[in-house]
């Protein structure tokens, strides 16, 4: 094995760290995913599926995908939710893997809500 | 493919011995039978600390906590939290007295109060992947001093921080790198202290099973600082998974090239080795732990000749401890203004002037939070034992804590707000030492409890000077004596006598602190000592000899209708009675054995 020089102790540290950021929980965004039975039945699955080969595709490294349960609101499912750090969270629904790509281009990794997928602006508190 | 949520495993000796293994066995298997092996990631990590409440999960990122868990519990676990994103309020964390389970780590007292510097990477990194510690800044510091650093630069930042010794001294970190390297000689060495040998106290080795790097890079900083080329870590034998992990973490950083020659090609080489002792408390003191690192037995020599001028093999060594190693990087990568910041005092004009930065203790004891916790210097005992530690179980009333392992000083209820640095503990008689922290409450006999201290003290005592081997055995002979109810006024001054020649006339600091929890009992619970010596009696119903054992007539016969329990189970036929009559105890027969206490559903019998 060669020797590290300066560089590639830079380079084994980052790409580690799109793992060990997780740990952390402190990305620039954090998008949630509603999987409660009612959010699975509508195709959450699906979602969180394309958000992870979304993540992938774009090569990002400070945004954290999640799941929660049930958002309350099971008619408008699928459902995600997008906080992008200092910002308010925003609710999509009725969510489709072509909504899902636009959301992650424009607001997650472009930093403008996407207004027409958005139930509301805000969230109720969560800790 | 990225991870969306990593299963942090303790896999710390506490969780492990509560089959932690077999948890991240189970959790790997349900969660590839449910088809997310390519989105959940399942690590193993080190000691959390909150062993109580061991084998702990956390869920990252969400920083959900999970407690207790059981094999039996994974299933329901990863289809409720991973599938479903409902996390499982059954498995998490419950404060004593209240209902309301607490989902995050973060808003669990335990954790809330603690401030992680030598533990910085606990329970974030697999101690086994170099390139976890590598993604949190790990050989950042190495890299900054070995490029843009002069050696005395960094014995001046060092300096500067106020950085002292976690091993028990406290002595200056700085000064002792720098005697080093002034010392006359072109071969020194560095040492770890990893003896570890107070009883009950893993700071040590929970730092290197947890993040066994954080050591390497920090005696890497020490040995370019002094000139050094090779290290040695000493380890006591009993810690096989500390001895694995260092050895696996000396692996991967020599296939780096982080070990070894010419590190980051800047023509600085160094490597470490590891010696491994076989667990004698003494062998933690310097001067005896560099004689069995030679191979001879270990033997403390007198002060006068310094180690840092003729150590190991009579050449300059720079001895330290485990968690002040594991300090060095941080403090060289945030800076001396940010370590200052912490704790008390002033160290601006010198590092003798204040305790800064954190200290990791090991709670043990009476108190509802047992386990690891790192918190900054100034703490005070209060809120360490209430805020950190959760109080005491049982609602029973605090009687003393126990600082600085088992040479450490009582400190009593009027002292619970002192802050916990070098010089308050000094002062109050007691001292840092490497951070053990033992609670008592009223049911403990402080008499007693300096007895159970100095038993082990003297056990370790190891017979090369006079003062020490006699000195302790002395003493320990009186407090037994006390105990047994056989006390003499004069026992008092004697013991006090005896302390003062022992720590004064001992060769090295085993018998220059064992004393101290036989001193401060006699400061603060001087009482105690009177009224098991005057009255032959013990306040806290320890000491057996001194305990009467009666029988309540009328709980006995109106509630227990003389069931004759204590009677059948008495081993010395010590009781007397009837089936339905009053039962009454032969105070000539009864040797105090207790059992009859214990076995009376009635409460009837009694103690005095
Ligand atoms: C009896 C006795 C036992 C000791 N045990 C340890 C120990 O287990 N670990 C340790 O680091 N220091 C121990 N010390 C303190 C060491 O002698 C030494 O002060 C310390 O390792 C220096 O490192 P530091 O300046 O980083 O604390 C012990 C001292 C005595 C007298």
């Amino acid at each position: 094995m060669p020797k590290l020089n300066l560089e590639d102790l830079d380079k084994i540290s980052e790409w580690r760290r799109r793992t060990t950021m997780l740990r952390e929980g402190a990305g620039r965004a954090k998008v949630t995913v509603h999987m409660g039975t009612c959010g699975i039945a509508a195709g959450a699955r699906k979602i969180m599926d394309a958000l992870l080969r979304l993540v992938e595709e774009n090569d990002v490294k400070d945004v954290i995908l999640t799941t929660s349960g049930c958002a309350g609101l099971c008619s408008r499912e699928p459902m995600a939710t997008v906080e992008l750090v200092n910002e308010a969270p925003v609710k999509y629904v009725d969510l489709t893997e072509e909504k899902i790509g636009a959301i992650f281009r424009e607001h997650v990794l472009g930093g403008r809500p996407v207004l027409e997928y958005a139930l509301a602006l805000g969230s109720e508190r969560t800790q | 493919m990225p991870y969306r949520a990593n299963m942090m495993v303790c896999a710390g000796t506490g969780c492990v011995s509560n089959h932690s293994l077999e948890l991240k066995q189970a959790l790997e298997e349900e969660i590839q039978k449910r088809g997310l092996t390519d989105e959940v990631q399942v690590v193993p990590t080190g000691c959390n600390g909150f062993c109580g409440a061991g084998p702990i999960v956390v869920v990252q990122p969400d920083g959900i906590f999970y407690q207790l868990l059981k094999v039996k519990d994974i299933p329901y676990l990863v289809e409720e939290h991973l599938l479903k994103g409902r996390p499982v309020p059954r498995l998490m964390y419950v404060p004593p007295e209240e209902k309301t389970p607490i989902p995050k780590m973060n808003d669990i007292g335990f954790f809330k109060g603690q401030m992680l510097v030598a533990l910085r990477n606990r329970g974030m990194i697999d101690p086994e992947n170099i390139d976890d510690y590598i993604a949190r800044d790990g050989y950042r510091s190495l890299a900054k001093v070995l490029t843009t650093m002069t050696p005395d630069e960094v014995i001046g930042v060092i300096k500067a921080s106020g950085l002292r010794g976690r091993g028990g001294g406290g002595f200056p970190t700085g000064i002792k790198w720098e005697s080093c390297k002034k010392a006359e000689g072109d071969i020194k060495y560095v040492i770890c202290n990893a003896d570890e040998g107070d009883p009950g106290a893993f700071m040590d080795r929970s730092i290197i099973e947890g993040d066994p790097h954080s050591v390497l890079e920090g005696m890497a900083i020490g040995a370019y600082a002094i000139g050094v080329s090779q290290g040695y870590i000493y380890v006591r034998i009993e810690y096989p998974l500390a001895i694995q992990r260092f050895r696996i973490a000396l692996k991967q950083a020599r296939d780096y090239g982080l070990l070894g020659d010419n590190i980051f090609g800047t023509g600085f080489s160094f490597d470490v080795d590891i010696r491994r002792g076989a667990g004698a408390f003494v062998c933690g003191e310097s001067t005896a732990l560099m004689a069995s690192v030679e191979g001879r037995p270990g033997e403390p020599r007198a002060k006068y000749i310094h180690t840092v001028e003729h150590g190991l093999w009579n050449r300059p060594t720079c001895l330290n401890n485990v968690e002040t190693w594991a300090t060095v990087p941080v403090i060289i990568l945030r800076g001396v203004e940010w370590f200052t910041s912490i704790g008390t005092g002033d160290v601006s004009q010198n590092p003798w002037g204040g305790s800064k930065g954190t200290k990791v203790f090991s709670l043990a004891g009476k108190i509802n939070n047992t386990g690891l916790v790192e918190v900054p210097m100034g703490i005070t005992l209060r809120e360490m034992i209430y805020d950190v530690g959760g109080g005491i179980p049982k609602g029973r009333k605090f009687k003393a804590v126990q600082t600085g392992g088992p040479s450490g000083g009582f400190l009593p209820t009027e002292l619970l707000d002192l802050q916990v640095d070098y010089e308050q503990l000094t002062e109050a008689g007691s001292m840092m030492g490497s951070g053990g922290m033992v609670v008592m409450d009223e049911d403990n006999c402080m008499v007693d409890m300096a007895k159970y201290f100095l038993t082990f003290t003297q056990d370790e005592s190891c017979g090369k000077c006079t003062p020490c081997r006699e000195g302790t055995l002395q003493m320990l002979e009186i407090l037994k004596r006390i105990c047994e109810g056989k006390g003499v006024p004069e026992d008092i001054q004697l013991l006090e006598d005896l302390s003062h020649f022992v720590i004064d006339a001992s060769l090295c600091a085993l018998g220059g602190s064992a004393p101290n929890p036989v001193l401060t009992s006699l400061r603060y619970f001087r009482d105690e000592y009177i009224t098991h010596i005057r009255d032959k009696k013990c306040p806290a119903h320890i000491c057996r000899d001194l305990n009467v054992y009666t029988i309540d007539p009328e709980l006995c016969l109106v509630k227990g209708h003389g069931c004759g329990v204590c009677r059948r189970q008495c081993p010395d036929s010590a009781i007397v009675g009837e089936k339905n009559q009053v039962h009454n105890i032969d105070q000539e027969l009864c040797k105090k054995c207790g059992v009859c206490l214990d076995v009376c559903k009635f409460d009837a019998v009694k103690v005095a």
